[in-house]
Protein backbone atom coordinates (compact mmCIF):
# COMPACT_ATOMS: atom_id res chain seq x y z
CA UNK A 1 0.00 0.00 0.00
CA UNK A 2 1.32 3.40 -1.26
CA UNK A 3 1.20 6.22 1.55
CA UNK A 4 -0.42 8.42 -0.84
CA UNK A 5 -3.51 6.41 -1.12
CA UNK A 6 -4.09 5.54 2.49
CA UNK A 7 -5.75 9.15 2.71
CA UNK A 8 -8.68 8.19 0.27
CA UNK A 9 -11.28 6.14 1.96
CA UNK A 10 -12.00 3.87 -0.12
CA UNK A 11 -8.68 2.55 -0.29
CA UNK A 12 -9.34 2.19 3.60
CA UNK A 13 -11.99 -0.22 3.54
CA UNK A 14 -10.40 -1.86 0.80
CA UNK A 15 -7.22 -2.34 3.45
CA UNK A 16 -9.71 -3.45 5.91
CA UNK A 17 -10.99 -6.33 3.79
CA UNK A 18 -7.90 -7.59 2.95
CA UNK A 19 -6.56 -7.66 6.56
CA UNK A 20 -9.51 -9.19 7.63
CA UNK A 21 -9.62 -11.73 4.66
CA UNK A 22 -5.85 -12.33 5.45
CA UNK A 23 -6.68 -13.27 9.14
CA UNK A 24 -9.44 -15.42 8.35
CA UNK A 25 -8.06 -17.23 5.62
CA UNK A 26 -4.55 -17.90 7.89
CA UNK A 27 -5.59 -22.09 8.32
CA UNK A 28 -7.10 -21.52 4.57
CA UNK A 29 -3.52 -20.73 3.44
CA UNK A 30 -2.21 -23.69 5.00
CA UNK A 31 -4.67 -25.99 3.11
CA UNK A 32 -2.69 -26.28 -0.27
CA UNK A 33 0.33 -27.33 1.55
CA UNK A 34 -1.55 -30.23 3.69
CA UNK A 35 -1.98 -33.11 1.16
CA UNK A 36 1.83 -33.19 0.20
CA UNK A 37 2.57 -33.08 3.78
CA UNK A 38 0.55 -35.89 4.54
CA UNK A 39 1.62 -37.90 1.37
CA UNK A 40 5.30 -37.01 2.73
CA UNK A 41 4.66 -38.02 5.87
CA UNK A 42 2.85 -41.21 5.50
CA UNK A 43 5.20 -42.70 3.15
CA UNK A 44 8.13 -41.37 4.01
CA UNK A 45 8.22 -41.60 7.78
CA UNK A 46 5.69 -44.46 9.45
CA UNK A 47 7.84 -46.95 7.46
CA UNK A 48 10.87 -45.59 8.63
CA UNK A 49 9.01 -46.00 12.48
CA UNK A 50 7.89 -49.35 11.36
CA UNK A 51 11.82 -50.04 11.11
CA UNK A 52 12.71 -48.56 14.31
CA UNK A 53 10.18 -51.36 15.96
CA UNK A 54 11.48 -54.33 13.67
CA UNK A 55 14.76 -53.15 15.06
CA UNK A 56 14.31 -54.42 18.25
CA UNK A 57 12.96 -57.55 17.21
CA UNK A 58 14.75 -60.65 16.37
CA UNK A 59 12.89 -61.77 13.35
CA UNK A 60 13.75 -64.04 10.00
CA UNK A 61 11.08 -63.89 7.50
CA UNK A 62 12.56 -67.71 6.53
CA UNK A 63 11.75 -69.22 10.14
CA UNK A 64 7.67 -68.46 11.03
CA UNK A 65 7.58 -68.12 14.52
CA UNK A 66 10.73 -66.87 15.06
CA UNK A 67 9.51 -63.50 15.92
CA UNK A 68 10.62 -62.32 19.24
CA UNK A 69 11.19 -58.83 21.12
CA UNK A 70 15.23 -58.65 22.01
CA UNK A 71 16.07 -55.12 22.85
CA UNK A 72 19.41 -53.79 21.65
CA UNK A 73 20.87 -57.50 20.36
CA UNK A 74 20.72 -56.20 16.64
CA UNK A 75 22.48 -53.27 17.32
CA UNK A 76 25.76 -55.11 19.07
CA UNK A 77 25.94 -57.50 16.30
CA UNK A 78 25.73 -54.56 13.86
CA UNK A 79 28.43 -52.91 15.59
CA UNK A 80 30.42 -55.94 15.77
CA UNK A 81 29.84 -56.93 12.05
CA UNK A 82 33.46 -56.61 10.25
CA UNK A 83 31.57 -56.40 6.77
CA UNK A 84 29.00 -53.73 8.18
CA UNK A 85 32.12 -51.48 8.83
CA UNK A 86 33.93 -52.17 5.46
CA UNK A 87 30.60 -51.39 3.97
CA UNK A 88 30.16 -48.37 6.16
CA UNK A 89 33.65 -47.32 5.11
CA UNK A 90 33.02 -47.66 1.14
CA UNK A 91 29.80 -45.75 1.45
CA UNK A 92 31.77 -42.77 2.35
CA UNK A 93 34.73 -43.40 0.03
CA UNK A 94 32.73 -44.11 -3.09
CA UNK A 95 30.43 -41.42 -2.23
CA UNK A 96 33.06 -38.46 -1.72
CA UNK A 97 35.61 -39.88 -4.45
CA UNK A 98 32.69 -39.45 -7.11
CA UNK A 99 31.29 -36.08 -6.03
CA UNK A 100 34.31 -35.25 -5.86
CA UNK A 101 35.76 -36.32 -9.31
CA UNK A 102 32.05 -35.16 -11.10
CA UNK A 103 31.99 -32.29 -9.65
CA UNK A 104 35.59 -31.69 -11.90
CA UNK A 105 35.00 -33.01 -14.50
CA UNK A 106 31.42 -31.34 -14.47
CA UNK A 107 33.04 -27.95 -14.19
CA UNK A 108 35.68 -28.06 -16.72
CA UNK A 109 33.41 -29.36 -19.34
CA UNK A 110 30.67 -26.68 -18.32
CA UNK A 111 33.79 -23.88 -18.68
CA UNK A 112 34.55 -25.39 -22.15
CA UNK A 113 30.68 -25.39 -23.00
CA UNK A 114 30.35 -21.48 -21.98
CA UNK A 115 31.40 -20.26 -25.43
CA UNK A 116 29.77 -19.71 -28.20
CA UNK A 117 31.32 -22.33 -30.97
CA UNK A 118 30.61 -24.33 -33.93
CA UNK A 119 28.15 -27.45 -33.33
CA UNK A 120 27.92 -26.37 -29.38
CA UNK A 121 24.07 -27.55 -29.05
CA UNK A 122 25.29 -30.82 -30.99
CA UNK A 123 27.89 -31.16 -27.99
CA UNK A 124 25.65 -30.28 -25.24
CA UNK A 125 23.78 -33.02 -25.95
CA UNK A 126 26.03 -35.75 -26.06
CA UNK A 127 27.29 -34.77 -23.19
CA UNK A 128 23.82 -34.41 -20.62
CA UNK A 129 22.94 -38.16 -22.54
CA UNK A 130 24.88 -40.32 -19.61
CA UNK A 131 22.86 -38.76 -17.28
CA UNK A 132 20.04 -39.74 -19.60
CA UNK A 133 20.15 -43.35 -20.08
CA UNK A 134 19.32 -45.63 -17.23
CA UNK A 135 21.88 -46.41 -14.74
CA UNK A 136 20.96 -49.84 -15.19
CA UNK A 137 21.85 -50.02 -18.82
CA UNK A 138 25.14 -47.85 -17.60
CA UNK A 139 26.36 -50.25 -15.30
CA UNK A 140 25.75 -52.98 -17.38
CA UNK A 141 27.45 -51.38 -20.56
CA UNK A 142 30.55 -50.59 -18.37
CA UNK A 143 30.67 -54.16 -16.96
CA UNK A 144 30.46 -56.06 -20.16
CA UNK A 145 32.02 -53.88 -23.42
CA UNK A 146 33.94 -51.61 -21.30
CA UNK A 147 35.71 -53.97 -18.72
CA UNK A 148 35.54 -57.06 -19.46
CA UNK A 149 39.36 -58.69 -20.10
CA UNK A 150 38.70 -59.99 -23.45
CA UNK A 151 36.95 -58.41 -25.02
CA UNK A 152 36.30 -55.06 -23.51
CA UNK A 153 37.53 -51.50 -25.44
CA UNK A 154 39.60 -51.00 -21.66
CA UNK A 155 41.71 -53.84 -22.77
CA UNK A 156 41.84 -52.74 -26.32
CA UNK A 157 43.10 -49.04 -25.59
CA UNK A 158 45.82 -50.21 -22.90
CA UNK A 159 46.60 -54.12 -24.01
CA UNK A 160 46.62 -55.05 -20.76
CA UNK A 161 44.81 -58.25 -19.48
CA UNK A 162 43.17 -56.23 -15.98
CA UNK A 163 40.11 -57.78 -15.16
CA UNK A 164 39.26 -54.67 -13.52
CA UNK A 165 36.04 -55.76 -11.84
CA UNK A 166 37.67 -58.07 -9.81
CA UNK A 167 41.02 -56.43 -9.24
CA UNK A 168 39.83 -52.67 -8.89
CA UNK A 169 35.96 -53.47 -7.99
CA UNK A 170 35.46 -50.15 -5.84
CA UNK A 171 37.46 -47.74 -8.41
CA UNK A 172 35.83 -49.70 -11.30
CA UNK A 173 32.07 -48.90 -10.31
CA UNK A 174 33.38 -45.31 -8.68
CA UNK A 175 34.38 -45.09 -13.08
CA UNK A 176 30.73 -45.51 -13.71
CA UNK A 177 29.16 -43.63 -11.44
CA UNK A 178 31.10 -40.68 -11.86
CA UNK A 179 30.61 -40.80 -16.08
CA UNK A 180 26.79 -41.05 -14.96
CA UNK A 181 26.80 -37.97 -12.80
CA UNK A 182 29.11 -35.74 -14.40
CA UNK A 183 26.20 -34.59 -16.69
CA UNK A 184 24.15 -33.79 -14.36
CA UNK A 185 26.60 -31.30 -12.70
CA UNK A 186 27.98 -30.12 -15.70
CA UNK A 187 24.34 -28.90 -16.26
CA UNK A 188 23.90 -27.29 -13.16
CA UNK A 189 27.90 -25.15 -13.05
CA UNK A 190 26.87 -24.37 -16.94
CA UNK A 191 23.34 -23.02 -15.76
CA UNK A 192 25.68 -21.04 -12.95
CA UNK A 193 27.91 -19.96 -15.72
CA UNK A 194 25.11 -18.61 -18.19
CA UNK A 195 23.67 -16.79 -15.75
CA UNK A 196 27.06 -14.44 -14.87
CA UNK A 197 26.56 -11.45 -15.57
CA UNK A 198 28.53 -10.35 -18.87
CA UNK A 199 29.13 -6.25 -17.89
CA UNK A 200 31.20 -7.55 -14.85
CA UNK A 201 32.70 -9.95 -16.77
CA UNK A 202 33.58 -7.23 -19.45
CA UNK A 203 34.84 -4.95 -16.72
CA UNK A 204 37.28 -7.08 -15.20
CA UNK A 205 38.88 -7.48 -18.83
CA UNK A 206 38.33 -3.96 -19.49
CA UNK A 207 40.83 -3.67 -15.72
CA UNK A 208 43.04 -6.01 -17.47
CA UNK A 209 42.21 -8.71 -15.09
CA UNK A 210 43.58 -12.30 -17.17
CA UNK A 211 41.84 -15.11 -17.31
CA UNK A 212 42.70 -17.21 -14.37
CA UNK A 213 42.34 -14.15 -12.37
CA UNK A 214 38.67 -13.35 -13.43
CA UNK A 215 37.93 -17.45 -12.98
CA UNK A 216 39.25 -17.27 -9.27
CA UNK A 217 37.98 -13.57 -7.91
CA UNK A 218 34.40 -13.09 -9.94
CA UNK A 219 33.29 -16.65 -11.57
CA UNK A 220 34.18 -19.07 -8.80
CA UNK A 221 32.61 -17.09 -5.70
CA UNK A 222 29.61 -16.15 -8.51
CA UNK A 223 29.84 -20.70 -8.62
CA UNK A 224 29.74 -21.38 -5.09
CA UNK A 225 25.89 -21.48 -4.58
CA UNK A 226 25.88 -23.92 -7.63
CA UNK A 227 28.53 -26.18 -6.31
CA UNK A 228 27.66 -26.44 -2.88
CA UNK A 229 23.99 -27.38 -4.56
CA UNK A 230 25.44 -30.03 -7.07
CA UNK A 231 27.61 -31.41 -4.34
CA UNK A 232 24.37 -31.53 -2.03
CA UNK A 233 21.82 -33.34 -4.39
CA UNK A 234 24.56 -35.39 -6.41
CA UNK A 235 25.85 -36.35 -2.92
CA UNK A 236 21.91 -37.61 -1.70
CA UNK A 237 22.12 -39.73 -4.79
CA UNK A 238 24.94 -41.06 -4.81
CA UNK A 239 25.18 -42.21 -1.35
CA UNK A 240 22.50 -44.41 -2.44
CA UNK A 241 24.20 -46.13 -5.42
CA UNK A 242 23.03 -49.49 -5.94
CA UNK A 243 22.53 -50.12 -9.19
CA UNK A 244 25.67 -49.87 -10.46
CA UNK A 245 27.12 -52.38 -7.57
CA UNK A 246 23.99 -54.76 -8.42
CA UNK A 247 24.94 -55.17 -11.83
CA UNK A 248 28.15 -54.96 -12.28
CA UNK A 249 29.99 -56.32 -8.62
CA UNK A 250 27.15 -57.81 -6.67
CA UNK A 251 29.29 -56.52 -3.50
CA UNK A 252 32.59 -58.55 -4.16
CA UNK A 253 34.68 -59.96 -4.87
CA UNK A 254 34.13 -60.67 -0.76
CA UNK A 255 33.04 -57.25 0.36
CA UNK A 256 35.32 -55.43 -1.45
CA UNK A 257 32.78 -52.66 -3.23
CA UNK A 258 30.10 -53.71 -0.67
CA UNK A 259 28.05 -50.56 0.48
CA UNK A 260 25.59 -50.23 2.55
CA UNK A 261 22.44 -49.97 0.56
CA UNK A 262 23.99 -53.16 -1.24
CA UNK A 263 24.81 -54.65 2.64
CA UNK A 264 21.43 -53.95 4.00
CA UNK A 265 19.45 -55.54 0.77
CA UNK A 266 22.13 -58.73 1.01
CA UNK A 267 20.67 -59.04 4.73
CA UNK A 268 17.24 -58.27 3.96
CA UNK A 269 16.45 -60.22 0.78
CA UNK A 270 18.83 -62.84 0.77
CA UNK A 271 19.43 -63.49 4.29
CA UNK A 272 15.75 -62.48 5.18
CA UNK A 273 17.07 -61.29 8.57
CA UNK A 274 14.50 -58.21 9.52
CA UNK A 275 15.61 -57.48 13.09
CA UNK A 276 19.53 -56.94 11.92
CA UNK A 277 18.72 -55.38 8.24
CA UNK A 278 16.49 -53.02 10.35
CA UNK A 279 19.07 -51.61 12.98
CA UNK A 280 21.27 -51.38 10.28
CA UNK A 281 19.07 -49.27 8.34
CA UNK A 282 18.20 -47.17 11.73
CA UNK A 283 22.33 -46.86 12.00
CA UNK A 284 22.24 -45.50 8.49
CA UNK A 285 19.68 -43.20 9.03
CA UNK A 286 21.18 -41.72 12.28
CA UNK A 287 24.55 -41.13 10.65
CA UNK A 288 22.87 -39.75 7.38
CA UNK A 289 21.38 -37.34 9.86
CA UNK A 290 24.16 -36.50 11.76
CA UNK A 291 25.68 -35.65 8.41
CA UNK A 292 22.51 -34.23 6.40
CA UNK A 293 22.06 -31.48 9.33
CA UNK A 294 25.71 -29.92 8.66
CA UNK A 295 24.59 -30.15 5.04
CA UNK A 296 21.36 -28.95 5.68
CA UNK A 297 22.53 -25.63 7.54
CA UNK A 298 24.86 -24.85 5.41
CA UNK A 299 22.27 -24.77 2.45
CA UNK A 300 19.73 -22.88 4.04
CA UNK A 301 22.52 -20.16 5.18
CA UNK A 302 23.44 -20.23 1.16
CA UNK A 303 20.14 -20.09 -0.25
CA UNK A 304 18.60 -18.27 2.51
CA UNK A 305 15.40 -19.91 2.53
CA UNK A 306 13.67 -17.84 5.36
CA UNK A 307 15.15 -14.76 3.08
CA UNK A 308 13.84 -15.71 -0.15
CA UNK A 309 10.26 -15.63 1.54
CA UNK A 310 9.26 -12.21 0.35
CA UNK B 1 50.31 -15.05 -38.63
CA UNK B 2 48.22 -11.87 -39.02
CA UNK B 3 46.86 -11.23 -35.83
CA UNK B 4 43.36 -11.48 -36.79
CA UNK B 5 44.24 -15.33 -37.63
CA UNK B 6 46.11 -15.63 -34.27
CA UNK B 7 43.04 -14.84 -32.66
CA UNK B 8 41.27 -16.91 -34.10
CA UNK B 9 43.03 -19.70 -34.00
CA UNK B 10 42.83 -20.11 -29.99
CA UNK B 11 39.31 -20.31 -29.80
CA UNK B 12 39.39 -22.81 -32.44
CA UNK B 13 41.70 -25.29 -30.81
CA UNK B 14 39.76 -25.02 -27.80
CA UNK B 15 36.81 -25.98 -30.05
CA UNK B 16 38.66 -28.80 -31.23
CA UNK B 17 39.92 -30.18 -28.13
CA UNK B 18 36.16 -29.57 -26.51
CA UNK B 19 34.32 -31.91 -29.12
CA UNK B 20 37.35 -34.73 -28.80
CA UNK B 21 36.78 -34.04 -25.11
CA UNK B 22 33.22 -34.59 -25.53
CA UNK B 23 33.18 -37.68 -28.35
CA UNK B 24 35.55 -39.44 -25.43
CA UNK B 25 33.37 -38.98 -22.42
CA UNK B 26 30.55 -40.12 -24.36
CA UNK B 27 32.20 -42.63 -26.28
CA UNK B 28 30.82 -45.83 -24.26
CA UNK B 29 27.26 -44.71 -25.30
CA UNK B 30 28.35 -44.52 -29.15
CA UNK B 31 29.93 -48.20 -28.34
CA UNK B 32 26.34 -49.35 -26.88
CA UNK B 33 24.58 -48.07 -29.79
CA UNK B 34 27.00 -49.57 -32.44
CA UNK B 35 26.85 -53.46 -30.82
CA UNK B 36 23.28 -52.58 -30.31
CA UNK B 37 23.25 -53.11 -33.88
CA UNK B 38 25.90 -56.27 -34.51
CA UNK B 39 25.16 -59.96 -34.41
CA UNK B 40 26.44 -61.84 -31.39
CA UNK B 41 30.10 -62.85 -32.93
CA UNK B 42 30.85 -59.22 -33.78
CA UNK B 43 29.84 -58.16 -30.38
CA UNK B 44 32.79 -59.93 -29.17
CA UNK B 45 35.69 -59.91 -30.70
CA UNK B 46 39.50 -58.86 -30.06
CA UNK B 47 40.16 -56.02 -31.44
CA UNK B 48 36.51 -55.02 -31.07
CA UNK B 49 35.07 -54.40 -34.78
CA UNK B 50 34.06 -50.96 -35.80
CA UNK B 51 32.70 -52.00 -39.14
CA UNK B 52 30.38 -54.47 -39.70
CA UNK B 53 27.09 -55.54 -41.49
CA UNK B 54 24.52 -53.60 -39.22
CA UNK B 55 21.21 -55.82 -38.13
CA UNK B 56 18.04 -55.34 -36.37
CA UNK B 57 18.20 -58.81 -35.20
CA UNK B 58 19.07 -57.97 -31.58
CA UNK B 59 16.21 -54.96 -31.72
CA UNK B 60 13.75 -57.65 -32.58
CA UNK B 61 15.01 -60.19 -30.36
CA UNK B 62 14.29 -57.60 -27.04
CA UNK B 63 10.80 -56.64 -28.34
CA UNK B 64 9.85 -60.16 -29.03
CA UNK B 65 11.84 -61.60 -25.52
CA UNK B 66 8.79 -59.73 -23.13
CA UNK B 67 10.12 -56.53 -23.41
CA UNK B 68 6.96 -54.18 -24.02
CA UNK B 69 5.26 -55.37 -21.10
CA UNK B 70 8.14 -53.58 -18.94
CA UNK B 71 8.06 -50.44 -21.10
CA UNK B 72 4.15 -50.42 -20.95
CA UNK B 73 4.79 -50.57 -17.25
CA UNK B 74 7.18 -48.03 -16.92
CA UNK B 75 5.30 -45.99 -18.61
CA UNK B 76 2.33 -46.03 -16.08
CA UNK B 77 4.34 -45.37 -13.20
CA UNK B 78 6.13 -42.82 -14.65
CA UNK B 79 2.75 -40.93 -16.18
CA UNK B 80 1.39 -41.26 -13.35
CA UNK B 81 3.55 -40.66 -10.46
CA UNK B 82 4.63 -37.64 -12.29
CA UNK B 83 0.79 -35.99 -12.61
CA UNK B 84 0.49 -36.97 -8.62
CA UNK B 85 3.57 -35.38 -8.13
CA UNK B 86 2.39 -31.69 -9.87
CA UNK B 87 -0.98 -32.14 -8.54
CA UNK B 88 0.02 -32.40 -5.13
CA UNK B 89 2.82 -30.35 -5.64
CA UNK B 90 1.78 -27.33 -7.04
CA UNK B 91 -0.57 -26.40 -3.73
CA UNK B 92 2.27 -27.00 -1.41
CA UNK B 93 4.98 -24.82 -3.98
CA UNK B 94 2.55 -22.00 -3.99
CA UNK B 95 1.76 -22.29 -0.17
CA UNK B 96 5.39 -22.11 -0.03
CA UNK B 97 6.36 -19.10 -1.87
CA UNK B 98 3.08 -16.95 -2.46
CA UNK B 99 1.01 -17.06 0.04
CA UNK B 100 3.23 -18.20 3.24
CA UNK B 101 2.07 -19.33 6.76
CA UNK B 102 4.21 -18.98 9.97
CA UNK B 103 6.56 -22.42 10.07
CA UNK B 104 6.63 -22.21 6.36
CA UNK B 105 10.43 -22.62 6.56
CA UNK B 106 10.10 -25.52 8.87
CA UNK B 107 7.51 -27.43 6.20
CA UNK B 108 10.04 -26.51 3.43
CA UNK B 109 13.04 -28.12 5.40
CA UNK B 110 11.18 -31.37 6.42
CA UNK B 111 10.28 -31.87 2.71
CA UNK B 112 14.40 -31.24 1.75
CA UNK B 113 14.99 -33.64 4.69
CA UNK B 114 13.44 -36.41 3.22
CA UNK B 115 15.08 -36.66 0.75
CA UNK B 116 18.37 -37.13 3.08
CA UNK B 117 16.48 -40.48 4.42
CA UNK B 118 18.33 -42.92 2.42
CA UNK B 119 16.10 -45.29 0.85
CA UNK B 120 17.47 -48.50 2.10
CA UNK B 121 16.14 -47.83 5.60
CA UNK B 122 12.51 -47.92 4.84
CA UNK B 123 12.54 -50.78 2.05
CA UNK B 124 12.10 -53.92 4.82
CA UNK B 125 8.93 -51.94 6.12
CA UNK B 126 7.95 -50.90 2.82
CA UNK B 127 8.04 -54.49 1.22
CA UNK B 128 5.99 -56.10 4.66
CA UNK B 129 3.64 -53.57 3.75
CA UNK B 130 3.03 -53.88 0.40
CA UNK B 131 2.79 -57.77 1.08
CA UNK B 132 0.06 -57.26 3.53
CA UNK B 133 -1.89 -54.49 1.27
CA UNK B 134 -1.50 -57.00 -1.31
CA UNK B 135 0.32 -54.32 -3.57
CA UNK B 136 3.66 -56.92 -3.60
CA UNK B 137 4.80 -56.63 -7.62
CA UNK B 138 1.91 -54.19 -8.31
CA UNK B 139 2.14 -50.64 -10.37
CA UNK B 140 0.85 -49.18 -7.71
CA UNK B 141 3.29 -49.46 -5.18
CA UNK B 142 5.81 -47.86 -7.64
CA UNK B 143 3.36 -45.25 -8.01
CA UNK B 144 2.61 -44.03 -4.60
CA UNK B 145 6.70 -44.51 -3.79
CA UNK B 146 7.72 -42.56 -6.90
CA UNK B 147 5.17 -39.44 -6.09
CA UNK B 148 6.75 -39.56 -2.16
CA UNK B 149 10.75 -39.98 -3.81
CA UNK B 150 9.85 -36.76 -6.48
CA UNK B 151 7.79 -34.47 -4.37
CA UNK B 152 10.43 -33.26 -2.22
CA UNK B 153 12.86 -32.32 -5.10
CA UNK B 154 9.77 -30.97 -7.16
CA UNK B 155 7.74 -28.81 -4.64
CA UNK B 156 11.23 -27.46 -3.60
CA UNK B 157 11.63 -26.56 -7.51
CA UNK B 158 8.54 -25.30 -8.06
CA UNK B 159 8.44 -22.91 -5.25
CA UNK B 160 11.61 -21.05 -7.09
CA UNK B 161 9.58 -20.59 -9.86
CA UNK B 162 6.48 -19.03 -8.12
CA UNK B 163 8.93 -17.10 -6.03
CA UNK B 164 9.77 -15.79 -9.53
CA UNK B 165 5.96 -13.99 -9.96
CA UNK B 166 5.40 -10.65 -9.44
CA UNK B 167 4.10 -9.87 -5.78
CA UNK B 168 1.76 -6.84 -7.06
CA UNK B 169 -0.11 -9.14 -9.99
CA UNK B 170 -1.42 -11.62 -7.17
CA UNK B 171 -1.80 -8.93 -4.68
CA UNK B 172 -4.36 -7.09 -7.67
CA UNK B 173 -6.00 -10.29 -8.23
CA UNK B 174 -6.60 -11.07 -4.65
CA UNK B 175 -8.32 -7.65 -3.92
CA UNK B 176 -10.28 -8.24 -7.35
CA UNK B 177 -11.76 -11.51 -5.31
CA UNK B 178 -10.56 -14.01 -7.25
CA UNK B 179 -9.73 -17.49 -5.16
CA UNK B 180 -7.09 -19.64 -5.00
CA UNK B 181 -8.08 -21.43 -8.18
CA UNK B 182 -8.61 -18.94 -10.48
CA UNK B 183 -5.63 -16.65 -9.03
CA UNK B 184 -3.46 -19.84 -9.65
CA UNK B 185 -5.06 -20.62 -13.31
CA UNK B 186 -4.94 -16.71 -14.90
CA UNK B 187 -2.09 -15.62 -12.80
CA UNK B 188 -0.05 -17.54 -11.54
CA UNK B 189 0.35 -20.46 -14.14
CA UNK B 190 1.41 -18.90 -17.48
CA UNK B 191 4.72 -17.44 -15.81
CA UNK B 192 5.56 -20.43 -14.04
CA UNK B 193 4.60 -23.25 -16.54
CA UNK B 194 7.96 -23.41 -18.14
CA UNK B 195 9.26 -24.28 -14.75
CA UNK B 196 6.53 -26.74 -14.32
CA UNK B 197 7.71 -28.20 -17.10
CA UNK B 198 10.72 -28.68 -16.36
CA UNK B 199 10.05 -30.38 -12.59
CA UNK B 200 7.66 -32.73 -14.60
CA UNK B 201 10.96 -33.68 -16.47
CA UNK B 202 12.97 -34.21 -13.98
CA UNK B 203 10.36 -36.34 -11.97
CA UNK B 204 10.04 -38.31 -15.32
CA UNK B 205 13.82 -39.06 -15.95
CA UNK B 206 14.15 -40.27 -11.75
CA UNK B 207 10.91 -42.53 -12.23
CA UNK B 208 11.84 -43.55 -15.66
CA UNK B 209 15.44 -45.10 -14.30
CA UNK B 210 14.42 -46.04 -10.91
CA UNK B 211 16.02 -49.20 -9.74
CA UNK B 212 16.15 -50.14 -6.08
CA UNK B 213 12.24 -49.71 -5.29
CA UNK B 214 11.71 -51.51 -8.99
CA UNK B 215 13.96 -54.23 -8.27
CA UNK B 216 12.55 -55.00 -4.65
CA UNK B 217 9.31 -54.60 -5.07
CA UNK B 218 8.20 -55.89 -8.48
CA UNK B 219 8.79 -58.98 -10.49
CA UNK B 220 7.26 -60.78 -13.56
CA UNK B 221 3.86 -59.02 -12.92
CA UNK B 222 4.89 -55.17 -12.67
CA UNK B 223 8.43 -55.10 -13.54
CA UNK B 224 9.31 -51.70 -15.34
CA UNK B 225 12.46 -51.31 -17.59
CA UNK B 226 14.88 -51.62 -15.02
CA UNK B 227 14.09 -54.61 -13.61
CA UNK B 228 14.06 -56.29 -17.49
CA UNK B 229 18.29 -55.67 -17.62
CA UNK B 230 18.65 -57.72 -14.33
CA UNK B 231 17.42 -60.36 -16.65
CA UNK B 232 20.43 -60.31 -18.12
CA UNK B 233 22.85 -60.54 -15.66
CA UNK B 234 21.37 -63.57 -14.29
CA UNK B 235 21.05 -65.32 -17.59
CA UNK B 236 24.08 -67.86 -18.32
CA UNK B 237 26.75 -66.02 -19.61
CA UNK B 238 26.04 -62.02 -21.38
CA UNK B 239 24.73 -61.55 -24.67
CA UNK B 240 26.29 -58.22 -25.20
CA UNK B 241 24.50 -56.96 -28.61
CA UNK B 242 21.15 -57.99 -27.44
CA UNK B 243 21.85 -56.61 -24.25
CA UNK B 244 22.96 -53.43 -25.67
CA UNK B 245 19.89 -53.37 -28.12
CA UNK B 246 17.74 -53.75 -24.69
CA UNK B 247 20.14 -50.92 -22.95
CA UNK B 248 19.08 -48.29 -25.93
CA UNK B 249 15.65 -49.46 -25.88
CA UNK B 250 14.98 -49.08 -22.44
CA UNK B 251 16.83 -45.46 -22.53
CA UNK B 252 15.73 -44.17 -25.77
CA UNK B 253 12.58 -42.49 -24.10
CA UNK B 254 13.81 -40.57 -21.32
CA UNK B 255 17.26 -40.07 -24.01
CA UNK B 256 14.32 -38.36 -25.95
CA UNK B 257 12.93 -36.14 -23.78
CA UNK B 258 15.32 -35.06 -22.48
CA UNK B 259 17.31 -33.84 -26.04
CA UNK B 260 13.95 -31.95 -26.81
CA UNK B 261 14.01 -29.79 -23.56
CA UNK B 262 17.19 -29.60 -22.37
CA UNK B 263 16.96 -26.09 -22.40
CA UNK B 264 14.02 -26.40 -20.11
CA UNK B 265 16.54 -28.75 -17.89
CA UNK B 266 19.23 -25.76 -17.79
CA UNK B 267 17.09 -23.08 -17.00
CA UNK B 268 14.98 -25.31 -14.70
CA UNK B 269 17.78 -26.14 -12.36
CA UNK B 270 19.61 -23.02 -12.72
CA UNK B 271 16.46 -21.08 -11.07
CA UNK B 272 15.98 -24.07 -8.53
CA UNK B 273 19.72 -23.01 -7.59
CA UNK B 274 19.34 -19.23 -7.75
CA UNK B 275 16.45 -18.76 -5.68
Amino acid sequence: MSTLSVDTPQSQTRAKVVEKKGLSTAAKRRLPLLPALVFVIAVTQLPFLLTVFYSFQSWNLVRPGSRHFVGLDNYIDVFSDTTFLVALLNTVLLTVVCVFVALLLGLGLAILLDRKFFGRGVVRTLLITPFLILPAAGALLWKTTMFDPTYGLLHFVFGTDVDWLSEFPLASVMAQIVWQWTPFMMLLILAGLQSQAKDVLEAANVDGAGRWRTFVSITLPHLSRFLQLATLLGAIYIVNSFDAIFLMTQGGPGTASTNLPYYIYQRAFEGFDVGQSSAMGVIVVILTMIVATFALRLMFRTFSVNGGIK
Amino acid sequence: MTTLARRKAGPRALTAVTWVVAILFVFPLLWLILTAFKQEADAYTDPPKLFFSPTFDQIANVLKGGFLPYLSNSAFVTVLSTVLVLVLGIPAAYALSLAPVKKTSNALGFFLSTKMLPIVAAIIPLYIISQNTELLDTVWALVILYTSMNLPLAIWMMRSFFLEVPHEMIEAGRIDGANLPTLLRKIIMPVVAPGIAATALICVIFSWTEFFYAVNLTAARAGTVPVFLVGFITSEGLYWAQLSAAALLASLPVMIVGWIAQNHLVRGLSMGAVK
